[in-house]
């Protein structure tokens, strides 16, 4: 993991908008026995793509392919068992710059397809493939990563287009605890689990975080009215003063509505957990994860007392832990 | 086998599809795969299956994109014609597994002669697909 995060993400951008290289040609033709072989082994039995005479007389007028199998005239077969005989291109580049990162799972996500016309025994096909889009960094139930879209465009030997399909895969680091899309064990890759996602951090909020960093809990006080507000912000609701500062709060509070997260699992999370909008004792509100009590014993109104604490080696959140 | 066609004057949104189960065995997984050629170990290799984290060798997408056509010309019969499918994948299936196969008009579309079709196909885990599939019909018997 050399690369920043930022520096990471501004490669991605380098590859959105490319074809990944130049159109592929199949490596056979559209051909009835590959048809009748997938139909076989799907169970699927509509005439068109078996049975010439019942395909003769139907819309098509002959024999064709099942138009779901788009994508099979284009795989490159055997050679796909072969990590070493796989072509480069910049898909794979893309894909070897995430692993490399210390994103080295996949998983497909979403697959569209359109067709244009079926295609029939005979045809040749030419598949051109642009990376489309690379999403930000996303927290998922599987582990945090980036979403790559591509898109494939299918044309025949004439150069009309026959098909195409957009695909979009999630690159991405195991989370510790797989979520409900992956069964047991899957978790046996030695990536590096990802923690909590950092807050955003900007001119507004930063000076708060930093108060956190250093164990005090801050709430911003207007300096025109003084009304109290959190999360920060530049100006007062009340007044419309830009003039603010931060006061140091007891840590005192209680309850003042709650929810307890089963699902979907985020990692760097333990679940159950409670998530509370707290009210403090100056008078304003925070949400943060009510700890050191069973989710089933939170109620509103309980009392609670702030607790700056550690989620990892860098990063502190304040808890609220109840006063017994 | 497959019923004949129906005609788009005969459907209203909301009609249901009858449910279809498919049995998710070994054989339709790696039969799947190879016919699709698609030889991504992790579809046809146990071994390499269970290196990548899963319990068994899985459906590949092509498969799942051939059993949510199949599902649907099925109900639409043989002179439908299929322009498109959009699906969402989630759990995996694995072979030992059923998939349930569901599906209802969601929209008759009378000026493009087609109609699409809400499907999911769901197995012990939860919802392996859910998605969309659009065809064409002749306009009326």
């Amino acid at each position: 993991m050399s690369l920043s995060r930022e520096e990471l993400e501004a490669k991605l951008l380098d590859y959105v908008g490319r074809e990944i290289g130049p159109p592929e040609q199949g490596p056979y033709p559209v051909n009835e026995t590959m048809i009748r072989q997938w139909c076989e082994a799907l169970g699927d039995e509509n005439p068109v793509y078996t049975d010439a005479s019942a395909a003769a007389s139907s819309v098509h007028g002959g024999l064709v392919a099942p138009p779901t199998m788009m994508q099979t005239w284009s795989l490159r077969g055997v050679e796909m068992a072969d990590p070493d005989a796989g072509r480069q291109n910049l898909q794979t580049e893309l894909h070897s710059l995430l692993g490399d990162a210390g994103y080295p799972a996949v998983v497909a996500t979403n697959c569209e397809q359109g067709y244009t016309r079926y295609l029939r025994p005979g045809d040749e096909i030419f598949v051109s493939t642009t990376i489309e889009a690379i999403s930000e960094q996303k927290a998922t139930a599987l582990g945090i990563g980036y979403f790559i879209n591509t898109r494939e465009v299918y044309r025949d030997q004439q150069g009309d287009e026959v098909g195409w399909q957009t695909f979009r895969v999630l690159k991405f680091a195991r989370a510790e605890q797989p979520g409900a899309a992956t069964p047991d064990g899957a978790a046996d890759e030695e990536s590096s689990t990802p923690t909590r996602l950092r807050p955003p951090m900007a001119h507004d909020n930063k000076w708060w975080w930093d108060g956190i960093a250093e164990g005090r809990l801050l709430v911003q006080k207007c300096a025109g009215c003084g009304e109290l507000r959190h999360p920060p912000r530049p100006m007062c609701q009340h007044c419309r003063s830009l003039e603010w500062q931060g006061i140091e709060a007891s840590g005192e509070g209680e309850v003042y509505s709650y929810v307890v997260m089963h699902y979907p699992k985020f990692p760097g999370y333990e679940y159950p957990f409670t998530c509370a909008l707290v009210e403090l004792a100056e008078g304003t509100r925070m949400v943060a994860n009510v700890v050191g009590c069973d989710p089933s014993k939170v109620h509103i109104g309980m009392k609670v007392r702030a607790s700056i604490e550690n989620v990892d080696d860098e990063f502190k959140l304040p808890f609220f832990r109840p006063i017994d | 086998m497959s019923n004949p066609t129906l005609a788009l004057a005969q459907l209203e949104v909301g009609d249901a599809l009858p449910e279809l189960p498919i049995e998710i065995t070994t054989t339709l997984v790696i039969g799947g795969a190879l016919a699709s050629r698609d030889f991504t170990p992790v579809h046809h290799d146990k071994g390499q299956a269970q290196a990548a984290g899963m319990q068994d060798v899985f459906m590949n997408i092509l498969t799942t994109n051939g059993l949510v056509g199949r599902y649907v010309t099925d109900w639409a019969g043989p002179d439908s014609v299929m322009k498109g499918v959009s699906i969402k994948l989630g759990t995996p299936n694995l072979p030992g597994d059923t998939m349930k196969m569901s599906g209802q008009v969601s929209a008759i579309d009378e000026k493009e002669g087609t109609v699409t079709v809400e499907i999911a196909g769901s197995n012990s885990w939860g919802d392996h697909v859910t998605g969309s599939v659009t065809v064409a019909l002749p306009g009326s018997s």
